[in-house]
């Protein structure tokens, strides 16, 4: 048994077990320590922490993948030295444990500079979920004792944006500050640079460039940042993120070769001086460079893997990709190759328009051949597919500039992503070639996208591949003759969304206008027929007495079908509220026409049994009670649960049954494409389970929380949260855009849960647009609300006042008789139908 | 329950012997349907405008043995005129029976004849 020790749980030192499991040897105990209380999580997507603060979900895997695969991992643990003689290390409680194969992994600290006042409260970095924590509770604070809060960030590069977004998000002001004369100075030329600024300004994010810090102003706290004498900048918070030092402190203690300016010397197979330690990662200095990226540490992670399998001719590349794509910031930013060309080098082409925040710029080869690197701002849709031709040294047009000029001007011409070369490289986090993802396809092994990322783990890294993943799945799937089409049935080739556009465009009324004009010559069926109808609703605010042979089934007839043919009956109780007389004539109802009665999930009480030619007698009666349809049928509005808030509550902070009854009387009878389920809870202790439904609300110090695409049911999941602190008027605001969004754009069936995570730029993208009116719809979204809460009507009303419409409460056309077939059996003092056979 | 769907048989219009004068066109949803008592049997009969057809089968769905088929939507799979039980969406030719999306034994179907504005059902008992 030989002893791997790795030092440092962090993405790359995980990604070593990962790779090490993968391979399947014997021989080895693997023991790996870390210094962080948790296992390994994705520090890329860091700051998604920022909306649910849920650290599971960035774990790369949790603590049993490590047992399971018989890895020995020790957290909260930090090793303090090493014995390269010995072969042992030493741990923070001086244990001692020896190795044959030391990995350090270590990664690296952010460079903190020597500013006087650094050292004051409210100054932070940005690397572990602990110092996420600390910025959360104080930017809250900043946000509870003064309403214009702001934020500095030290720094202008990559993840300094991508700070500057995320005090934004906690409602701060943010001011970026950068040394250099220009934002992002390694990856970005000076005019990119200029038109990035622009945009930025134009979001809300204040950029001071050319900025050196003096000092850190304020006593114990930080008031401010002086730049110069008269050049001050007040603050209540400082992120620093001026760049990394490798945390090579134990390569130096222990004699290690190091870098002059840091970081430990290792060659191309990992090794650092001494043979029996491999250095990977941010703290491993290769080629004289550190790379602040994870796909290269991912890469030594691999090759030392294999070094230590004996596999000795695996090595690490020569050159090492620096491409990025800035995430999460709302405004597009790609680099890749060479992005400045000395112009004996190559020649270049450069495509600019501030007014719409746009500037692309290629590298070319001087024979005008080859494309070199190139930088992208405002647009890199085509980024995947330019690193491409760039990697692989694809050929390219002879007029190099239809790569990034508009297709409106002979542009456009980027070739057919299935032109790549199969080894062609097209996830570099997780080291996923073209062929790779095709072959899954093509071997069965995964029929679509979901498939390919799970068999392959493309895009479960930086994401950025996440495009190029889609379109190579369908277009091998094309290729094998399979059609990947999402038209909701046979009968239409158009997609839900489309569909949308066609009947609020062309103004159709009925279903077979729509399938006249827009089908395929059939007649319908049980798919599109109830998305059809449910696209009326929502259009036209018809309730599903309009045109009720296209209604699903249980809309047809206004309860829901139970499992022997009778029906169930579910009134409308807001909230949760009723009143004793209310609740006196529900039991009255029930018990007179014998209906088994239960309290259901959703806090509302259901009659069950009764039989369709009862359904308008029991409704007539409720009516008369007050009460109405709470279209427990449809595929609309079910409840908004609540608590009973400061109304009663010792605890509450808002009337959260107020807010939840006047929330499901503006929502209530809107069809969507699925149910739609709301929660409000009047603290934190969140005793309506608001986070579990499509929306929830918590009541919060300033205002509610709103949290959006939760779910209970077979998939439960967290809804995340799209603004904080907020008044009721803002809440509808948002839930009005919102909820039209999602019916608007959502496939048939597909619960807020489903839609939001297979929204492309996710959350991010849906603030956006719900908060910023990125695509200018708000305010159709807010109108097209409002009509439908202005057109609401109870259609049991409507119904059982039309005695045309209650003709279809009749079992049989030509009797009056009931169902003959059904039977029931006693059940703890009420009844049940019959088993089925 | 076996003798329950032995009831029913599908009935060819040759062997046709009784006419059952069911209702009114006017009492049939357009492309819907409704079910039509005759003796102790429950009938599903469907108006299938967008074909200008009528067809009628057994209201009792072979799944679950409910009488619930009238309920159910209407429409064609490649052609075939079919009708979707409400429970459980099985689909059913309304021309052979024959189960559609799975292997479910065939419903009986029958003739239907529409005269004066009347909808006929044709039975051979
Ligand atoms: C907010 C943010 C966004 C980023 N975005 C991107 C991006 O978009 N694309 C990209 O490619 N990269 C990005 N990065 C960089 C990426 O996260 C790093 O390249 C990657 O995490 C490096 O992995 P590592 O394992 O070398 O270091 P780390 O992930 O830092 O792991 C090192 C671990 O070792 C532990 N450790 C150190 N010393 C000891 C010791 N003596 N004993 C025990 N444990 C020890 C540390 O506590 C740490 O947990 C981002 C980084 C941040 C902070």
């Amino acid at each position: 048994m030989k002893n791997i020790i790795v030092i440092g749980n962090g993405m790359v030192g995980y990604k070593f077990c990962e790779k090490f499991v993968a391979a399947q040897t014997t021989g080895f105990t693997l023991t790996i320590f870390g210094e962080e209380p948790r296992p390994a999580y994705d520090r890329v997507h860091l700051s998604a922490y920022f909306e649910d603060e849920n650290a599971t979900k960035l774990e790369m895997a949790p603590a049993s993948w490590y047992t399971e695969n018989n890895i020995n991992l020790i957290t909260n643990n930090r090793i303090v030295d090493i014995n390269k003689e010995a072969k042992t290390v030493t741990d923070q409680h001086n244990q001692q444990h020896t190795y044959d194969y030391l990995i350090l992994a270590t990664g690296s600290v952010p460079f903190v500079p020597p500013i006087k006042g650094v050292e004051k409260e409210g100054v932070f970095v940005y690397r572990t979920i602990e110092d996420l924590e600390g910025m959360i509770a104080y930017a809250k604070h900043i946000n509870q004792i003064k309403p214009n809060g702001k934020a500095a960030i030290l720094g202008g590069g990559l993840l300094g944006l991508e700070a500057g977004k995320a005090v934004m998000d906690m409602g701060l002001e943010p001011h970026v500050v950068e040394f250099a004369p220009k934002l992002m100075p390694r990856q970005l030329d000076a005019r990119s640079s200029k038109v990035l600024q622009l945009k930025l300004e134009s979001m809300g994010i204040h950029i001071h460039l050319s900025k050196a810090t003096n000092q850190i102003l304020g006593d114990e706290v930080i008031t401010g940042m002086e730049f110069g004498e008269d050049d001050i900048l007040e603050t209540d918070m400082l992120i620093i993120s001026a760049g990394i030092r490798p945390r090579d402190e134990l390569g130096k203690s222990c004699g290690l070769k190091m870098g002059i300016r840091g970081g430990i010397e290792v060659n191309n197979r990992m090794q650092t001086s001494d043979p029996y330690i491999y250095a990977i990662g941010e703290v491993a200095l290769y080629n004289q460079m550190i790379y602040g990226l994870v796909a290269p540490g991912y890469d030594m992670a691999h090759v030392a893997v294999q070094q230590i399998l004996g596999h000795t001719d695996i090595t690490m590349a020569s050159d090492i990709d620096m491409s990025t794509k800035l995430k999460l910031i709302g405004v597009d930013v790609a680099s890749f190759g060479t992005p400045f060309m000395p112009a004996d080098k190559g020649l270049s082409i450069i495509f600019e328009n501030k007014t719409q925040f746009l500037y692309k710029r290629i590298n070319v080869s001087l024979d005008g051949k080859k494309l070199l690197g190139g930088i992208m701002v405002g647009d890199a849709a085509d980024y995947s597919m330019l690193h491409q031709i760039y990697l692989n040294g694809m050929a390219i047009p002879e007029d190099p500039a239809q790569l990034i000029l508009p297709a409106s001007e002979g542009g456009g011409l980027l070739g057919d992503i299935m032109d790549l070369p199969d080894e062609a490289q097209v996830c570099s986090c997780e080291s996923v070639s073209k062929g790779q993802i095709c072959n899954t396809i093509e071997t069965g092994a995964a029929t679509d996208l979901a498939g390919v990322v799970s068999c392959t783990k493309a895009g479960t890294g930086c994401g950025g591949c996440k495009p190029m993943v889609k379109d190579l799945t369908e277009a091998t799937l094309k290729s094998l003759g399979i059609e990947v089409k999402d038209h909701i049935c046979e009968h239409f080739d158009f997609n839900r969304q489309e569909l949308y556009s066609l009947i609020q465009v062309k103004g159709y009324e009925t279903f077979n206008e729509v399938l006249d004009n827009h089908g395929n010559g059939g007649h319908g069926c049980e798919i599109c027929k109830p998305v059809i109808a449910s696209l009326m609703a929502t259009i036209h605010a018809d309730t599903a007495n309009k045109e009720y042979a296209i209604q699903d089934s249980n809309d047809r007839f206004l309860a829901n079908i139970q499992r022997n043919g009778t029906y169930s009956v579910v009134p409308r109780v807001p909230g949760g509220e009723i009143t004793p007389d209310k609740l006196i004539a529900l039991g009255e109802i029930a018990k007179k026409y014998d209906l088994y009665t239960k309290i259901t999930g959703g806090v509302r009480i259901d009659l069950f049994g009764a039989t369709l030619n009862q359904l308008p007698l029991i409704w007539k009666e409720l009516i008369s009670h007050g009460f109405e349809s709470g279209h427990a049928y449809g595929k609309s509005l079910r409840t908004v649960k609540t608590c009973v808030g400061s109304t009663w509550c010792r605890y509450g902070m808002d009337e959260s049954v107020s807010f939840g009854i006047e929330l499901e009387n503006r929502y209530r009878g809107i069809r969507a494409p699925h149910k739609i389920k709301g929660g409000v809870s009047g603290c934190i202790r969140e005793c309506a389970e608001a986070r579990g439904k499509d929306f929830g609300l918590i009541a919060v110090e300033g205002g509610w929380n709103l949290y959006v695409g939760g779910n209970g049911g077979a998939n439960p999941r967290h809804a995340e949260l799209l603004a904080e602190q907020i008044d009721n008027q803002t809440v509808i605001k948002y839930l009005d855009r919102y909820l039209m969004f999602y019916m608007r754009t959502a496939k048939p069936l597909q619960r807020t849960a489903a839609w939001q995570e297979r929204l492309d730029g996710g959350m991010a993208y849906l603030k956006e647009v719900i908060i910023e009116d990125k695509l200018g719809i708000a305010a159709d979204l807010e109108a097209e609300m409002q009509t439908l809460v202005n057109k609401f009507e109870c259609e049991w009303t409507q119904a059982v006042n039309n005695p045309e419409m209650m003709k279809r409460f009749n079992h049989f056309v030509n009797s009056k008789e009931e169902d003959d077939n059904l039977v029931f059996v006693p059940m703890r003092e009420q009844k049940m139908p019959q088993q089925w056979q | 329950m076996e003798t329950f769907l032995s009831k029913y048989t599908k009935t060819a219009p040759a062997e046709v012997t009784t006419w059952f004068k069911a209702a009114s066109v006017n009492d049939f949803p357009k492309d819907g349907g409704a079910c039509v008592k005759y003796k102790d049997k429950q009938i599903a009969v469907f108006n299938f405008e967008r074909l200008n057809q009528w067809f009628a089968c057994q209201n009792l769905c072979p799944h679950k043995l409910e009488m619930v088929l009238s309920r159910g939507m209407i429409g064609d799979h490649q052609g075939i005129p079919k009708v979707a039980c409400p429970l459980h969406k099985k689909t059913f030719s309304l021309e052979s029976g024959e189960n559609l999306n799975g292997d479910l034994p065939a419903i009986a179907t029958y003739p239907v004849k529409i005269e004066a504005g009347f909808v006929y059902i044709g039975f051979s008992d």
